[in-house]
């Protein structure tokens, strides 16, 4: 088996347990930790397909700055574990494997309807395209992302604003 | 695992590389706090350690033995996996980004491979620098989370805050750099900056003659300083206000891995501070044959500070002194002379000239922190992003108005 | 070399994955970062299928979305702070006003 296959084997399964880590844990802090997790291991997937502006895009903005942003809510607010549910357990019992059965179908008729693709070799210098295509081609939705951002950060300011 | 390296003898080469940069790299944190003592002391009009070993050489060894052997608390309520996990995620990634930093042009054979003197060169080396910086945030706030303590906490959720926000006009100062140069590759970023201007002048991204990035050096180093929670941006982990912040309930060896953190992140930022403003390994020097003689100097730096250690130990107080100090001199000689040797001397300039200049910026460093008083936290986070934001901003404009007009 | 197969199954389990945690937990943060994840599984898609096509448009793409899921995370934790404060808890089942 090459390296490469191994490499991605190891960073698909960190990224699978830190999924279902985030979904079994019980305090919001470790779900968040979890995340974080996948979202490294995304990050060696990205670099694995020679994408390296994305993967450190994804390391300096998602990992770093947005799951701090959660993390701060969860600390701020207190979260703790969350209590016991008081639902049936055979829906506990019935639904989990079906869940399950859902999740493999899917990746299986995935993994069946792309088998075809064939990776193309990736273009050189990928960062140096990826900048031309966002300045030139994209400068207009590039914009229209800043004056998201505005709006977002004086929607976050006015929601949490206490009324003193 | 032979047939591994056999296969891909980059894995051994790379392996051997980071054995010895850690090695290193954990020497001179160690005698980075004697230094930080030192300099502390002699600003304050005092002497600093001075018994523990000839000159307290010896302390860094004294306080890691103390830190080793001090007892390990944990605090009954605390969150343990967390616990346990911020200190690590600290240091491991405080320590990791060196392995990005090219430490000279010059290749050399082993294991029948050629390497150059860097551990990974890849084409984006500032930017995972500054992946790995903005991971390093989750160290502080966890650690202030996890250890169920409301100082530590508020102290944690500050620095973390104070850390995220500075992060933003870092990445926007060195904007001005990428401009001038046109690539994340730290080797090539230094490349760059080789010749001079008028016969004399380096072309450092400092003086640079399309752009000077005084403004960005400005915005750069109070952001690093924020960054790396250092005074006068301390006040998240100031001893006389929060306790101690962050790491109050830390004792013992995971308060040191804290302490390590703080000062690999100061040397990384040095080192990316003399890579990208101050010419990283390249001589101040014009590299033409009248000034040939300046390739010797480091050695000959080396070789005087061999001899006065020599001369100092002859005269020193104590018996140890009298001997330790002189071998440690004439090792230094000897090693010099080995650098002046024709065929290295060009080999061992890159490095020397690079180490020199993050000497300069780390005792800058140092002398800022005993010089200056604290900021309030309130001023802080106004500086961070009313003042040094914007600053870093129109550092870009001009920078990239002067790139057009040049070109 | 890795088939670009394998990464779009992974995309499409860690989709799975995500959408699980969505109905599954309780905690409205927690039910965001499977959101989170949602939107990391499609990411993780797109820059394969770049791949997959030779263009970088796909990875303009993602992008965008990392920068979108940051302006809809921003606004989202302070929907979920102001939550918090009304109904003193984080418990989604508790934000049940409009309920018959």
């Amino acid at each position: 088996m090459s390296v490469q296959l191994t490499v991605f084997f190891v960073l698909a399964a960190i990224a699978v347990a830190g999924a279902v880590s985030l979904i079994v844990q019980r305090h919001p802090i470790h779900s968040a930790l979890s995340l974080i997790v996948v979202m490294a291991a995304l990050a060696g997937l990205y670099l694995l397909l020679e994408a390296e502006f994305i993967a450190a895009i994804q390391i300096i903005v998602y990992a770093g700055a947005i799951m701090v942003l959660f993390v701060f809510v969860i600390m701020l607010l207190n979260a703790g574990s969350e209590e016991r549910t008081n639902l049936s357990r055979t829906a506990f019992y019935a639904g989990v494997p079906l869940a399950i059965f859902l999740l493999l179908e899917l990746a299986y008729r995935v993994a069946r309807g792309s088998a075809s693709m064939v990776a193309q070799p990736s273009p050189a210098a990928a960062t140096r395209g990826l900048s031309m295509l966002l300045f030139q081609d994209f400068v207009f939705p590039f914009e229209a992302t800043s004056i998201l951002i505005l709006i977002a950060i004086l929607g976050a300011i006015v929601l949490a604003k206490r009324d003193v | 695992m032979n047939e591994l390296f056999a296969q891909h003898p980059i894995l051994l080469v790379s392996l051997v590389k980071i054995v010895v940069l850690l090695f290193l790299l954990l020497t001179s944190l160690a005698y980075l706090t004697w230094f930080e003592r030192k300099v502390a002391a002699h600003i304050q009009g005092r002497w600093g350690p001075y018994r523990v070993g000839p000159h307290g050489l010896m302390q860094p060894l004294a306080d890691g033995l103390k830190f080793l052997f001090k007892e390990d608390t944990t605090p009954g309520s605390a969150d343990r996996f967390v616990y346990f996990l911020a200190p690590f995620l600290s240091l491991s990634l405080a320590i990791s980004t060196i392995a990005l930093i090219p430490f000279g042009p010059g290749t050399f054979r082993i294991f029948g491979q050629t390497t150059s003197l860097v551990v990974a060169n890849v084409n984006i080396g500032l930017l995972a620098i500054f992946a790995i910086t903005s991971i390093g945030v989750y160290g502080v706030a966890l650690a202030g989370w996890s250890s169920n303590n409301k100082y530590s906490l508020l102290g944690g959720l500050r620095s973390a805050a104070q850390m995220v926000s500075y992060e933003l006009s870092l990445t926007m100062s060195v904007a001005g750099v990428l401009l001038l140069v046109g690539t994340f590759n730290l080797s090539e970023i230094v490349r760059a900056q080789s010749g001079t201007t008028w016969g004399f002048l380096p072309r450092w991204n400092l003086l640079s003659p399309t752009a000077p990035q005084l403004l960005g050096f400005f915005c750069y180093f109070v952001a690093a300083v924020a960054e790396t929670n250092r005074l006068p941006f301390d006040l998240a982990e100031a001893e006389s206000e929060l306790v101690a912040g962050f790491h109050t309930e830390y004792s013992s060896f995971k308060f040191a891995m804290f302490f390590m953190a703080e000062y690999a992140s100061m040397i990384t930022v040095s080192c990316l501070a003399a890579i990208l403003y101050f010419g990283g390994w390249l001589s101040p020097f014009p590299q033409t044959a009248a000034f040939a003689w300046t390739r010797y100097l480091p050695a000959v730096l080396l070789a005087c500070v061999g001899v006065g250690l020599v001369i100092n130990g002859f005269r020193y107080s104590t018996a140890w002194g009298r001997i330790m100090l002189p071998v440690v001199g004439a090792l230094l000689c000897a090693v010099a002379i080995l650098a002046a040797w024709p065929g290295a001397v060009d080999f061992v300039q890159g490095p020397a000239w690079f180490l020199l200049k993050i000497l300069v910026i780390l005792f800058v460093y140092v002398w800022v922190r005993w010089t200056l008083p604290r900021f309030r936290y309130d001023q802080l986070m106004g500086i961070g992003w009313k003042f040094l934001l914007p600053v870093a901003i129109a550092n870009v404009v001009l920078t990239s108005l002067a790139v057009v007009i040049h070109k | 070399m890795v088939p670009i197969s394998y990464y779009i199954t992974l995309s499409a389990i860690l989709f799975g994955l995500g959408v699980a945690g969505f109905v599954f937990k309780r905690n409205i943060i927690t039910i965001f970062m499977a959101i989170e994840l949602m939107l990391n599984a499609v990411n993780l898609a797109f820059v394969a299928f770049s791949r997959a096509l030779g263009q970088l448009q796909g990875q303009v793409f993602v992008f965008f979305v990392i920068v979108v899921a940051a302006a809809e995370a921003a606004v989202g934790l302070g929907i979920v702070i102001l939550i918090a404060r009304n109904r003193k808890s984080l418990n989604v089942e508790r934000v049940n006003l409009l309920k018959l």
